[in-house]
């Protein structure tokens, strides 16, 4: 038998028919959906008298939309149109008959979060949901991407997702990471290093020291960015800290189930002498804390750096480091830590778990935010938000002057009432800078928690490892 | 959906990198639960000041761009959130075809959901057609899918490739969940298979 790679693994295991041509319908385990990609869907359902054709794996929570205020069970918080896209959800998931958390429920969170929580995710499997960021769930060893809302209606109808094979990329962080370097750093970097396109076309497997050596949160930061580089999707082989992670989970397998499941996951890793079309390496000692100056995750730079100029690109990234500096207010040649900050946030399905809230909190703990910053932590789930709670976490951010919030995606897309004004300069532990992802007009910085929570106290971008 | 076989019409340039779908449809018109309408707030912040008025200066604001049903682009058009708004916007505005180096993989995938043909092609070959459509609303493309051919105002013709199945279904605007439904008889032996080999699925 030829060697595999992981993805070649998890491919083979959910082939359902292969067409002479080499399209491919792929099974899909589970389907996670949310309020905004869906309505159209199901109103295609409807329209066409389809059903669902697994609605037992089929999994809907509300999160772009809703209000992170504590006021939020009152309607008057959401907006007309955003309210009418969650019941729209709420009518879809009750007709449909699929599993779902409403808005009230303490397990809501962001999809991407809720997924792994609740024991949705498992190894080996395969994943999609109307959105890009469904790569979170590649830190399981399963492959998971994000569709457009017609492929939403097609897994909806069929559980089946026409595809045709992508191609393997392998990236390897080697070494260990140095204190005060984040999982968030390392994909941040890798985006740097290979482009917002390096990994158009590729599944990625991360592979070395540094990844077995992060917790399963952060390897899900890993993963949640690998599209923010282009990639399908992004893996890493599951291990015991995987499977300690899954056990126990409220639809983990149990008993003779979890014993058979286990021995399977086992089998899910690249083998020594698989082909891959595609090799990126990058030293862990050499990743420092980074952040982005421009409005592509690709602009990234160590903190100790400056803002670049156009003439240091090519090609029509010329053009767009220009229109990048302008819209973010920046000068070639400025350094980055002087660049000042007036509102910070922490959430996303990037950084929004437990431990994210952990490593802001040991910044923040005994300190007081900038006179005037605004800053929020926006919990990935409930159930995050909970443990926060408990492990007094949430009194340390406001005690230093955060907002703390229920959960839901927020300001990393600004579509629930979360937003920046324009000229707003935000550090936000989110995914994408792009021109007005955060609100029309707002320029936002990518960091770790870490750099977030040390940006908040100083009122500009800040070296985390000065706080340490 | 719309059948794409043959198609004449204006080409804009836009040949900014990295153009994403925040760009295409910014996020506060992804609150509509219907798939029509969006084409007025395409490139929305791009487009329009934020009193609402029209920036001269951006090309589909243009007289010779505004009727246009082609955009070429810089590389890596599409990229980012998975919204499927965003092929609709460019539909309900009139655009037919994208013609850059590259896409980001879900953009590429939910145009051909719509209607929409995204076009490959090499650099060389994408700034030749970025210059053809410089010359604004006198100069016409022609895009065959069929033959897999664009041909630039003045007859240069550029061959390109397209996956044969969403090559077919565009010709024929099928609808691809009928065409999987078809195939359910896999669907339930490879369910059946599932249920016995990984039972916690």
């Amino acid at each position: 038998m030829s060697p595999k790679t992981l993805y070649d693994k998890i491919w083979d295991a959910h082939l359902a028919h292969e067409a002479e041509d080499g399209t491919c319908l792929l099974y899909i385990d589970r389907h996670l959906v949310h309020e905004v990609t869906s309505p159209q869907a199901f109103e295609g359902l409807r329209m066409t008298g389809r059903k669902v054709r697994a609605p037992e794996k089929t999994i809907a929570v509300p999160d772009h939309n809703v209000p992170t205020t504590l006021d939020r069970a009152n309607a008057a918080t959401m907006t007309e149109d955003s309210r009418i896209q969650v019941e729209a959800l709420d009518k879809n998931a009750k007709d449909f008959g699929i599993h779902y958390y409403p808005v009230s429920d303490v397990r809501q969170g962001i999809v991407h979060i809720v997924g792994p929580e609740q024991g949705w995710t498992l190894p080996g499997m395969t994943v999609v949901c109307g959105d890009s960021h469904t790569a979170t769930h590649g830190a399981f060893g399963a492959l998971a991407h994000g569709i457009g809302t017609s492929e939403v209606e097609h897994v909806l109808a069929t559980q089946t997702l026409i595809q045709r094979k992508g191609k393997n990329m392998k990236v390897e962080i080697t070494g260990s990471l140095r204190p005060g370097v984040t999982a968030k750093d390392i994909t941040l970097s890798v985006i740097g290093a290979t482009g917002t396109a390096g990994g158009t076309g590729y599944v990625i497997e991360y592979f070395g020291q540094a990844i077995r050596e992060l917790s399963m949160e952060g390897r899900m930061t890993v993963c949640n960015m690998a599209i923010e580089g282009g990639a399908r999707a992004g893996l890493i082989a599951p291990d015991e800290k995987t499977y300690a992670y899954c056990m126990g989970r409220p639809h983990a397998p149990k008993g003779a189930q979890w014993e058979a499941a286990r021995a399977w996951w086992e089998t899910l890793y690249s083998d020594a002498d698989a082909h891959w079309d595609k090799v990126v390496t990058i030293r862990a000692e050499d990743i420092a804390p980074v952040v982005t100056w421009g409005t592509s995750p690709e602009d990234v730079l160590p903190i100790t750096g400056s803002v670049p100029s156009p003439q240091d690109f090519t090609g029509g990234k010329v053009e767009a480091a220009q229109r990048s500096l302008d819209y973010m207010g920046l000068s070639a040649g400025q350094k980055l830590t002087d660049i000042q900050i007036d509102t910070v946030f922490i959430g996303s399905c990037t950084t929004g778990r437990i431990e994210d809230l952990r490593a802001a909190a040991a910044i923040l703990k005994g300190k007081k935010i900038k006179d005037g910053m605004r800053a929020m932590v926006v919990p990935g789930s409930g159930l995050v938000r909970a443990q926060a709670e408990e492990e007094g976490l949430a009194q340390i951010f406001i005690d230093a002057g955060f907002e703390w919030r229920l959960a839901g995606c927020s300001m990393c897309l600004a579509m629930n009432p979360d937003q920046l004004s324009p000229g707003e300069r935000c550090a936000a532990t989110s995914n994408r800078n792009f021109e007005g992802r955060q609100g029309r007009g707002g320029r936002t910085h990518l960091l770790s928690p870490a750099m977030a929570a040390a940006a908040a106290i100083t009122g500009h971008l800040t070296d985390v490892r000065e706080m340490m | 959906m719309d059948k794409f076989t043959k198609i004449t019409g204006i080409a804009a340039p836009m040949p900014l990198v990295n153009i994403d779908t925040d760009m295409i449809i910014p996020k506060q018109f992804l609150k509509t639960i219907k798939r029509s309408g969006l084409g007025v707030n395409l490139f929305d912040e791009m487009r329009y000041n934020s009193d609402g008025s029209e920036r001269a200066d951006f090309v589909l604001n243009q007289p010779a761009y505004r009727e246009s049903q082609i955009i070429v682009a810089g590389d890596n058009f599409g990229c980012g959130s998975s919204r499927e708004h965003a092929p609709w916007a460019l539909l309900d505005f009139g655009i037919r075809a994208v013609i850059s180096t590259s896409f980001a993989d879900i953009f590429y995938n939910n145009c051909f959901k719509n209607g929409i043909l995204p076009i490959v092609l090499p650099k060389e070959a994408v700034e030749v057609l970025m210059d053809d459509a410089r010359k604004g609303a006198n100069a016409r493309m022609t895009i065959d899918l069929e033959s897999q051919t664009v041909t630039s105002s003045d007859g240069q013709v550029f061959a390109f490739e397209v996956d044969g199945f969403k090559k077919h279904c565009l010709l024929n605007g099928l609808d691809d969940i009928g065409l999987t439904m078809e195939k359910a008889a896999s669907i339930d032996s490879f369910e059946k298979r599932l249920s016995a080999e990984r039972p916690w699925v």
